[in-house]
């Protein structure tokens, strides 16, 4: 007992822990449709096409975090409307498209920050995270949004459903469709920035796809996918920080690892069942 | 220009305001509708009107622009040329026009069942931050027993035959209480006996007096159980009675070089060598 709750003296600690159970369920929640429609690549590459945003917010704001945030916003909406924008009025396939804005963006970021000195300690913290980081302000920032990007998930729920099993049904349903596809690529966009500092841009695929992937694996029901890929996130938050804590490794990867050997097992465990039942039914067959 | 366009798809989802149905006038009228796609034409000046309740089979060879016709009815797609009018106004404005999906545009590992599936035809009657009421469910087990699919309602969508699934697709356009079905090769890949059920199926929404388009395959099937039929290869080559339309001239226009008319003692043998290339 005493093992769980000596860490949680520590204020920065339990300010780490909330944030990381926050930060899981959103990326948990939204990840459901970035898994279901194959927007794993989308997803990373916006990631790192914020760095740019953060570059800035970080040199303007001389070291500050608050302006960061917004910073972060603004070049997540930008780089997605690039990408949209490209693929749309050339001939480029969407993936190109997105390795071009997402390799010169992130380039670009880089530039920005190493031209201070102090560069890569901030660089590591942006590229990986800084959970033991979270201040209170940050912690209301991520209630807010999070909230926010949750709330749009469930009233729009029944109209992203149809967008994504089928655009052709929400065209004859005379649904908003571009509006709503743009929605959805903000509301990736927003958790992303709210994650940020949990993860970090390199890992931030991670939670988006990873818990949602492993919830796809034990369900036939989009509600309760989202609710399992939650459960699975806000754990692995909290597993992955206990152990960071205790064998001294860094926390953002110590969580998304945490999440990995989640997926790994619930895998592992069908790949066995599904062995036990063709083995049965083998078995079966050879008795008649 | 497409910001206001989606604009105004935005509001009109938002108040559920559709356009009127004039008494007046048929259910479909196609005038002069050509659709050309960078790759070329695939309808060129196409024109017809169908009656409420009537079930028109469209066939033609692969790439005869079967699809691309159906889309542009359904205000999937917008005409090069030409106009679509459903009940006097465009498709855009309608809700009542059902397009059933083929089978292999869809995510088949998609986690939801056949009773969710069907419900996603309700979503245009329910509007933005509306639920699924009491009502909608029995319309949902209304159209899954029109099927015969109510013990399948809770099955997950992978878990289906193609039969079923194609089923399914029917029973949502029917809880979209769609008036004009257009079914994209129902039949395709179908073992007889699916094929069949089909069939059937159709045959009730002829006494619901549904307006069906549904392009075929097998010319046989389409002569055998629909009274009117059009022949299209880009061009429409023709369109009536079974026995008017798919007469030597017009099949060797629709079908070209793959198709050989040897004559024998009960009358034309006609040989196609050619099958299912993609379109």
């Amino acid at each position: 007992m005493s093992l769980l709750l000596e860490p949680l003296q520590y204020a920065f600690m339990a300010r780490g822990l909330a944030a990381a159970v926050m930060v899981g369920i959103v990326c948990a929640v939204v990840g459901a449709y970035v898994v279901l429609r194959g927007l794993a690549f989308f997803g990373d590459a916006l990631a790192h096409a914020i760095l740019p945003g953060i570059a800035v917010g970080y040199l303007v704001g001389d070291g500050a975090r608050q302006p960061l945030f917004w910073w972060a916003l603004i070049a997540a909406v930008i780089s997605s409307l690039g990408i949209g924008a490209i693929s749309r009025t050339t001939k480029i396939k969407e993936d190109t498209a997105i390795g071009i804005v997402f390799a010169g963006a992130f380039a670009l970021g880089v530039a920005l920050i190493s031209s201070v000195r102090s560069y890569s300690v901030d660089l590591a913290h942006f590229l990986f995270g800084d959970v033991l980081g979270v201040r209170p302000a940050d912690l209301w920032l991520m209630v807010i949004f999070g909230g926010l990007v949750i709330l749009a998930i469930l009233a729009f729920y029944k109209e992203f459903m149809v967008l994504s099993f089928d655009p052709v049904l929400a065209t004859t349903l005379r649904l908003p469709v571009r509006l709503l596809e743009f929605l959805l690529l903000i509301l990736i966009a927003v958790t992303i920035v709210v994650s940020l500092q949990i993860v970090g841009v390199a890992l931030m695929v991670a939670m988006l796809v990873t818990p949602a992937a492993s919830a796809f694996l034990l369900t036939r029901r989009l509600p309760v996918m989202m609710a399992l890929a939650a459960i699975i996130a806000a754990l692995s938050g909290v597993i992955g920080l206990y152990l960071s804590y205790y064998l001294s490794i860094a926390s953002g990867a110590a969580i998304v690892l945490t999440c990995t050997a989640v997926f790994a097992l619930i895998w592992g465990i069908q790949s066995v069942r599904q062995r036990l039942i063709i083995q049965k039914i083998g078995g079966d067959q050879s008795e008649n | 220009m497409a910001v206001i366009e989606e604009l105004q798809k935005t509001t009109q989802y938002l108040s559920r305001q559709r356009d009127p149905h004039e008494v007046d006038e048929p259910i479909l009228r196609v005038e002069g509708l050509s659709k050309a796609y960078e790759s070329g034409a695939a309808l060129e000046n196409v024109t017809f009107e169908i009656d409420m309740g009537e079930q028109l089979a469209v066939v033609g060879p692969n790439g005869a622009g079967k699809s691309t016709l159906f889309k542009v009815i359904a205000g999937v797609e917008s005409p090069t040329e030409g106009r679509v009018h459903i009940f006097g106004h465009s498709p855009r404005g309608h809700i009542c026009i059902a397009y059933l999906t083929q089978r292999s545009q869809v995510d088949w590992s998609f986690p939801v069942t056949v009773a969710d599936v069907v419900m996603m035809g309700r979503v245009g009657q329910l509007g933005l931050f509306r639920n699924p009421k009491a009502q909608d469910w029995e319309i949902v087990n209304n159209a899954l027993e029109v099927v015969k699919m109510n013990h399948l309602a809770k099955r997950q969508i992978s878990q289906l035959s193609g039969g079923q699934q194609q089923r399914m697709f029917i029973a949502r356009a029917l809880a979209q209480q769609a008036e004009l079905m257009l079914m994209d090769e129902p039949l395709g890949g179908l073992d007889l006996n699916s094929q069949e059920k089909i069939l059937g199926v159709l045959d009730d929404l002829r006494r619901a007096n549904v307006t069906v388009l549904i392009s075929l395959h097998d010319l046989k099937i389409a002569s055998q159980h629909f009274d009117r039929i059009m022949l299209l290869n880009h061009h429409m080559l023709g369109i009536g009675a079974p026995q008017e339309v798919l007469n030597p001239e017009n099949l060797v226009a629709a079908y070209g070089g793959h198709l050989h008319l040897v004559p024998t003692e009960d009358g034309m043998l006609a040989l196609g060598d050619t099958c299912c290339d993609e379109q």
